[in-house]
């Protein structure tokens, strides 16, 4: 798994590529919670996850429940239709914010 | 000390169609994944179905790993797959201490929590899954049942 920050709009837009999963999730949590308590807008960029499992949306769940404790917007863009699939089997999918793409995350931001 | 050299404890007389030992460590999963892609996608299963297997095998690998070889030894699993008609069936043995099945269950979504997500991915994606009775050498034994569409 890689990731990469940018700083848009003053939000950090988290971007991961490749698979989340039990080798990989303690660095994916770590760069979650890391932002999110930064205090600035969080999106994360699933668009280019190719795998993901438990462990992965566990980072992801941790990290809306730290933001939304601090009242920060938190939400996923360009989510992967593998990520999409273990998101809608957790019943996830109407839990996160979702955008179709990173552009558009950034324009509901104002 | 357990007798790694025993067969596969099933009754499934079928020969199977991938066998996989490796060593109870997050980065052998990668390579498991990828094994049984190749796998389902040779059986012509739909991409639905090799992603529902995957995540399953995967998960329960994950279980065997974080829980019955908690103690962070190198453990050694073994993944069979067998097709029977139009099932494919998965056999998952590990060597560790014999868990108790009853802890091993699904929890509630109402809550909003991380974690324990693993066993009702699981549950959702196979059709059918059971611990098989304790093997005498001890270890698990884990079988579950993907019917392909």
């Amino acid at each position: 798994m890689k990731h990469s920050i940018d700083k848009k709009n003053g939000a950090a837009v988290v971007a991961f590529e490749g698979e989340v999963d039990l080798d990989s999730s303690p660095e994916c949590r770590k760069v979650l919670l890391k932002n999110v308590a930064r205090n600035i807008p969080v999106l994360v960029d699933l668009s280019a996850v190719t795998c993901t499992d438990s462990l992965g949306i566990s980072c992801m769940v941790e990290a809306l429940q730290n933001a939304r404790k601090s009242g920060q917007e938190f939400a996923l863009v360009g989510v992967s239709e593998a990520a999409m699939r273990v998101l809608s089997l957790a019943r996830l999918d109407a839990v996160f914010t979702i955008h179709q793409t990173r552009e558009a995350g950034l324009e509901s931001l104002g | 000390m357990i007798d790694k050299s025993i067969k596969i404890e099933s009754d499934i007389e079928d020969i199977p169609i991938l066998i996989r030992t490796f060593l109870s460590r997050p980065s052998e999963l990668k390579t498991v994944r990828k094994d049984v892609t190749a796998t389902a996608q040779n059986l012509g299963c739909g991409t639905t179905d090799v992603q529902d297997l995957v995540l399953a095998i995967d998960e329960a690998c994950q279980n065997i790993i974080r829980h019955a070889y908690s103690d962070g030894c190198d453990g050694e699993i073994t993944l069979t797959i067998y097709q029977i008609d139009c099932d494919i069936v998965v056999i998952l043995r590990d060597f560790a201490e014999c868990i108790d099945v009853e802890t091993v269950k699904p929890r509630e979504l109402d809550d909003l929590c991380p974690g324990g997500l693993g066993t009702h991915f699981i549950a959702e994606v196979m059709d059918q899954v059971e611990f098989m009775p304790q093997p005498a050498e001890g270890g698990n034994l884990l079988r579950m049942v993907k019917r392909i569409s």
